[in-house]
């Protein structure tokens, strides 16, 4: 069964500005999806559009086979969001905020409060429950709002840029926290530009851009279309005067290395060679983490060239 | 898995509890200065102006009065705590917390205007306690006179609710208040009967909504009107209807909270 199914979505703003123009995309109950695209590609949109917070201009939304237009209420049962940007009430304490929440949708008092002393307990937030929100951290803010969004105990959890402007630390355990939520059986997509993170944690992807899904498969599917590698080298010797070496293309970095893109037919060996002949020895090498943003922008790249051929 | 009516009722509560709490919260900016208002309003017109003014529809100027200026602190509070309230809700965006929730667009309404009307009643009995301080007050018809405070706060409670939909700056939720809702209340007959006023300004005050408001209202405590209650009645179901529907439209179409 589908979580998501989306056909033929489409928006053009009042100002005539077009964000979706007609997609399609399902995601299969279970899944733990990634939706990828650069600013302004139509990610939020769709979102917006999913969860109620944007009219669509045409086409259909079905959650769990719920169609948003017929069965509304059924369908937003089903939804929970952790939205973008920070959106509760400052002046409300943590609990009150996911207490609200759970009314909204219908869950009497007592079991609500439940509930929240379970998610607050989970996201470590039980110890400041009787804050006022607004003056959390930034992580405890994005941890509350994920609080909020589970309270209903929602089938599907979209995430829009969850971890955005949080340390590495907090990341790791909200990516933790959603895989567990993930193998309890909860749908999740996510977007985000920690493209690491949509590799971790997520099977299959979707790439959006200018309102058009123009990449749909596994992770490992789209990193094969990559034909470029990019290693980060560790080196000795003096870098300032190297040469350049044919068929790679090589950028020093600030730390005195050197970040080197590798075509798969290429190989290593001859880059090896020719810098051990410039009297430069490779201590230790490692794949860039971001592949598949280097992928993103290889495709925007291509796309940008097929439109300047056509 | 509740039924929809449990749902819809324990979101209902949800909403008011909410309101309520909210304004109970800071109730020095949002319960005590009507008091004080009206407290300054008795003492100088009602008492030191009113002594000199004589009789009006055959009560002192205090108790003619009275009725007006606690209508006034209804209208105002419904107004203002819908208004505020809701616009802060689109300002800081937690309105999407209800937006994304299965809770029927009618029901956020009825929400809103349930907090602005528990806001204007509450106002309402403090206003009337201060103004037993001054006057003797006694109830022509007690029943009549909380519907009449109940259906009127309704109206101006969605009154609110309209102006917070398209309201785009905390500017825009003080203009209406200011050169709508003030004029409108000071010419509905809150200090002086219609009949004081020359024949086409009489004329001219029933296109006023207020007036009848307010009349009925005093018609309540004091068993006197300007104008027929069954008209005042009328008038202000048909305010209720009018604004009501709009307010539900516009939710529907996401005037203002949607993209």
């Amino acid at each position: 069964m589908n979580a998501l199914s989306i056909r033929n979505l489409a928006k053009t703003y009042p100002r005539g500005v077009v964000a979706l123009r007609g997609i399609d995309l399902d995601v299969e109950a279970g899944e733990f999806f990634a939706l990828l695209g650069p600013n302004g590609a139509g990610k939020s949109t769709a979102i917006g559009i999913i969860t109620s917070l944007v009219n669509k201009s045409s086409g259909t939304v079905s959650v769990f086979g719920h169609d948003l237009d017929r069965e509304t209420e059924a369908a937003k049962a089903c939804i929970g969001l952790v939205p973008q940007e920070i959106n509760f009430n400052q002046f409300e304490t943590v609990r009150q905020i996911v207490l609200n929440q759970a009314g909204y949708y219908g869950i009497p008092r007592r079991q609500a409060a439940q509930r929240a002393e379970t998610y607050l307990k989970q996201l470590g937030l039980w110890e400041k429950r009787d804050a006022v929100s607004r003056e959390l951290s930034g992580g405890m803010k994005r941890r509350l709002m994920i609080a909020r969004a589970l309270v209903h105990e929602p089938r599907l959890l979209i995430l829009d840029e969850p971890t955005a402007g949080v340390d590495i630390e907090v990341r790791r355990s909200m990516w933790h926290f959603l895989e567990e939520i993930n193998r309890r059986g909860v749908t999740i997509i996510l977007t985000t530009h920690y493209l690491e993170e949509a590799e971790m944690l997520c099977r299959n992807v979707a790439v959006i851009n200018h309102g058009e899904i123009v990449e749909y498969g596994t992770v490992t599917e789209l990193l094969h279309k990559l034909h470029i590698e990019t290693f980060v080298l560790t080196v000795s010797g003096d870098t300032v005067r190297l040469e350049p070496i044919e068929g790679y293309t090589i950028r020093p970095r600030a730390d005195g290395g050197l970040e080197v893109e590798v075509p798969k037919d290429h190989g290593v060996n001859r880059l090896f060679a020719e810098l051990d002949r410039q009297g430069i020895e490779v201590l230790s090498m490692r794949n860039k983490a971001n592949r598949l943003e280097e992928f993103f922008l290889r495709l925007v790249e291509r796309q940008r060239e097929s439109a300047e051929v056509a | 898995m509740p039924s929809r009516w449990q749902r819809n009722r324990v979101a209902f509560e949800t909403i008011v509890i909410k309101e309520v709490t909210r304004f109970t919260r800071i109730w020095v900016q949002t319960i005590l200065p009507s008091g004080i208002t009206t407290a300054l309003y008795l003492l100088i017109f009602g008492g030191l102006i009113g002594q000199r003014v004589g009789e009006m529809d055959g009560h002192t100027y205090m108790d003619y009065i009275v009725p007006g200026v606690i209508m006034l602190a209804i209208i105002t509070n419904s107004y203002g705590n819908v208004v505020s309230s809701f616009y802060g809700t689109k300002f800081q965006r937690h309105i999407e917390e209800l937006l994304i929730a299965p809770v029927p667009n009618w029901l956020i309404v009825a929400g809103y205007v349930a907090g602005g009307v528990a806001r204007g009643l509450v106002v309402g009995l403090l206003v009337t306690a201060v103004a037993a301080v001054f006057t003797d007050l006694s109830f022509e018809h007690p029943l009549l006179t909380l519907l009449i405070a109940t259906l009127t706060a309704v109206v101006f409670s969605l009154g609110g609710f309209l102006n917070a939909m398209f309201a785009r700056s905390f500017d825009d939720i003080s203009i209406v208040p200011t050169f709508v809702l003030t004029p409108l209340t000071y010419l509905g007959g809150v200090f002086y009967s219609i009949t004081l006023l020359a024949p086409f300004w009489q004329v001219a005050s029933l296109a006023n909504p207020i007036l009848y408001m307010v009349n009925a209202f005093r018609y309540g405590i004091l068993g006197v009107s300007d104008i027929p209650i069954v008209l005042a009645f009328a008038i202000i179901l048909v305010f209720i209807g009018v604004l009501g529907a709009a307010a539900l439209i516009l939710l529907e179409r996401g005037v203002g909270v949607k993209s």
